[in-house]
């Protein structure tokens, strides 16, 4: 029998503590989107008119969505869980009567909704910008939740595997934001030489912002499929190492 | 009776390869107050961890109200309360919020009513909105006590809950464990003050070591263990204790019209009718006969400092 109590209250918790923070956890976000948005699409897009028949400026937008999502659900997600593990409440969680899956479906589940609500806030600001088209309305909401949830599984292995605030930034510093901005976000990868082109095949961002951008502009660099499959890929192979450290008690139980 | 818990054979070895609880096996009865006695890294709180489910055993069984604490995991730690022996508090929640977040962890459906209740016996009301972070260290102890106690628990633990603390509030949390123990709530207690064990405890384990040396009630514990001295005041004063009493270990005061007794109270010949005859028999004229029982602090020092195998 399900805790459904306890998931509700880490849930809702959890969102009380973004929205104590609002600033921090929504507007910064937005407003260093918007920042991306307008010296990229004014200052290269000065130069490019469009991708592909797509408007420069527009072009974007699926791949600085990513960005931030991204960041914000390995951060979102993170945060949760490496900080009562750092401040010793963490004691309550493991000695209430309630499932890892339980405590993974509260933590996770507000860390996707938080980086949800981010995503839907861009896509309406870009929407002020340049004009959109979403060719395929599901897809695009299915690679965003997906995109949320896979990440905020990755940033809570983060944040139970971090040992100190510094390892805590390290991975989306080290990692994220490079593999974002090397993953087609402003470009599309047959900009590049070829030899880069074969590289970028192994970083999966590319997947991800190939078929975001898929489903506005039907614009892609790999085929939908490969891009679905690539993100299921990747949710599995964080779930399954979120069950392995749960199974261990790693780092949560001596 | 069945125990509500019941500790088997219990053993924890920590990652680094320390031993910090060896076969330890204790029963706690439905209802009572229990006091563990131990100094400082004794294993007193990984006791706790490991029967709230914090800390992995490396060998034995814990069965809380007759469910093991691993496979019936729900049961067990629903029925439990802990209050920790750190102030591990979330800093930017209020004192409302994080008492709600509690009760909804444990499983229990929201009941505002019970809880004003609780805040308010715990003098918490009038701080329900303030930030945690804004309370003192005592108000803190009292915000962690209602939240080890938002889901109606059966079983308290209290882990060093007076280490630190003010007079009120000492006075108010045993005014709260007598008011819980009449409700029939199970009390366990861990401190390092001996007093506290003897104001408040039903029954007193002692724990050194990682080793459960002794549990007892408190009564039998002092009766069993203590030594008893019994005071020999004499009308006239002497300069030596006389050859005809030299086979009892007696001392002389100072002033010469005391002779004190040590003996155990567990052998079985305390000798003290013998020794009564015997200073008649030496011609003292006998003043006043006192006894005295030693307090549980000197038998927690006797024991302690005792080595394992001489007992
Ligand atoms: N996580 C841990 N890793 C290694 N040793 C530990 C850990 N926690 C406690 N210990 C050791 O175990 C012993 C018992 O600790 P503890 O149960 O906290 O004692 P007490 O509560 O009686 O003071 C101490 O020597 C302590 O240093
Ligand atoms: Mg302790």
């Amino acid at each position: 029998m399900m805790n459904t109590y306890a998931v509700r209250v880490i849930y809702k918790y959890e969102m009380l503590r973004a929205w104590d923070t609002i600033m921090q956890s929504f507007a910064s976000p937005v407003i260093s989107t918007i920042l991306y948005f307008v010296v990229f699409g004014s200052a290269i897009g000065s130069r490019i008119e469009t991708v592909e028949g797509v408007s420069y400026g527009a072009f974007i937008v699926p791949g600085l969505m990513m960005l931030a999502l991204l960041t914000q659900s390995v951060s979102n997600a993170s945060f949760g869980i490496y900080f009562p593990r750092f401040t010793g409440t963490m004691y309550e969680v493991l000695s209430a009567p309630i499932s890892f899956a339980e405590i993974l479906l509260g933590y996770v589940g507000a860390a996707a909704t938080k980086s949800f609500i981010i995503g839907v806030i861009i896509l309406i600001t870009a929407g002020l910008f340049v004009e959109l088209k979403i060719a395929h309305p599901i897809w695009m909401l299915g690679f965003l939740v997906l995109t949320c949830i896979s990440f905020s599984l990755l940033g809570f292995i983060i944040g139970l595997w971090a040992n100190s605030f510094e390892q805590l930034q390290l991975i989306p510093m080290l990692v994220i934001t490079p593999l974002v901005f090397l993953g087609g976000s402003f470009y599309t990868i047959d900009m590049l030489p070829p030899v880069w082109q074969t590289v970028s095949l192994f970083n999966p961002v590319v997947y991800l912002v190939s078929g975001f951008r898929w489903s506005f502009y039907e614009v892609s660099d790999v085929s939908i499929q490969l891009s679905l499959f690539m993100v299921l890929l990747f949710s599995a192979v964080c779930l399954a190492t979120v069950w392995w450290m749960f199974k261990t008690g790693y780092r949560l139980k001596q | 009776m069945n125990p509500i818990i019941s500790v088997s054979n219990l053993s924890k070895v920590y990652s680094n390869g320390y031993r910090a609880l060896n076969n330890v096996s204790l029963d706690f009865h439905s209802g009572e107050i229990l006091a563990l006695l131990g100094p400082n890294g004794a294993g007193k709180t990984t006791l706790i961890s490991i029967i709230c489910g914090i800390v992995n055993p490396s060998e034995g069984s814990v069965t809380v109200g007759g469910h093991d604490i691993i496979d019936d995991y729900r049961i067990t730690r629903s029925l439990i309360g802990l209050v920790p022996q750190e102030l591990t508090l979330s800093m930017f929640v209020t004192v409302w919020n994080t008492v709600c977040f509690s009760r909804g962890l444990f499983g229990k459906k929201p009941n505002p009513a019970y809880l004003e209740q609780l805040l308010k016996d715990l003098s918490l009301w009038d701080k329900k909105d303030s930030d945690i972070l804004t309370l003192s260290g005592g108000m803190k102890r009292r915000v962690l006590i209602a939240k080890a106690l938002s889901h109606e628990p059966s079983i308290l633990f209290l882990d060093e809950p007076t280490a630190g603390v003010d007079v009120e509030l000492r006075k108010d949390m045993w005014n709260l464990v007598d008011k819980l123990r009449q409700s029939g709530v199970t009390i366990i207690l861990t401190t390092h003050y001996i007093e506290e064990a003897e104001e408040i405890a039903d029954r007193v384990g002692v724990i050194s070591k990682g080793e459960l040396i002794v549990v007892d009630d408190k009564e039998a514990l002092k009766h069993k263990l203590g030594k008893r001295q019994m005071m020999i005041e004499l009308e006239n004063a002497i300069d030596k204790i006389p050859d005809l009493l030299s086979s009892w270990d007696l001392e002389l005061s100072a002033e010469g019209n005391q002779l004190t007794y040590t003996y155990d109270t567990y052998s079985t010949q305390t000798g003290i009718a013998e020794l009564l005859r015997a200073v008649d028999g030496a011609g003292l004229q006998l003043k006043d006969v006192n006894t005295s029982q030693s307090s549980l602090e000197d038998i927690f020092i006797n024991i302690v400092n005792t080595p394992l195998h001489t007992r």
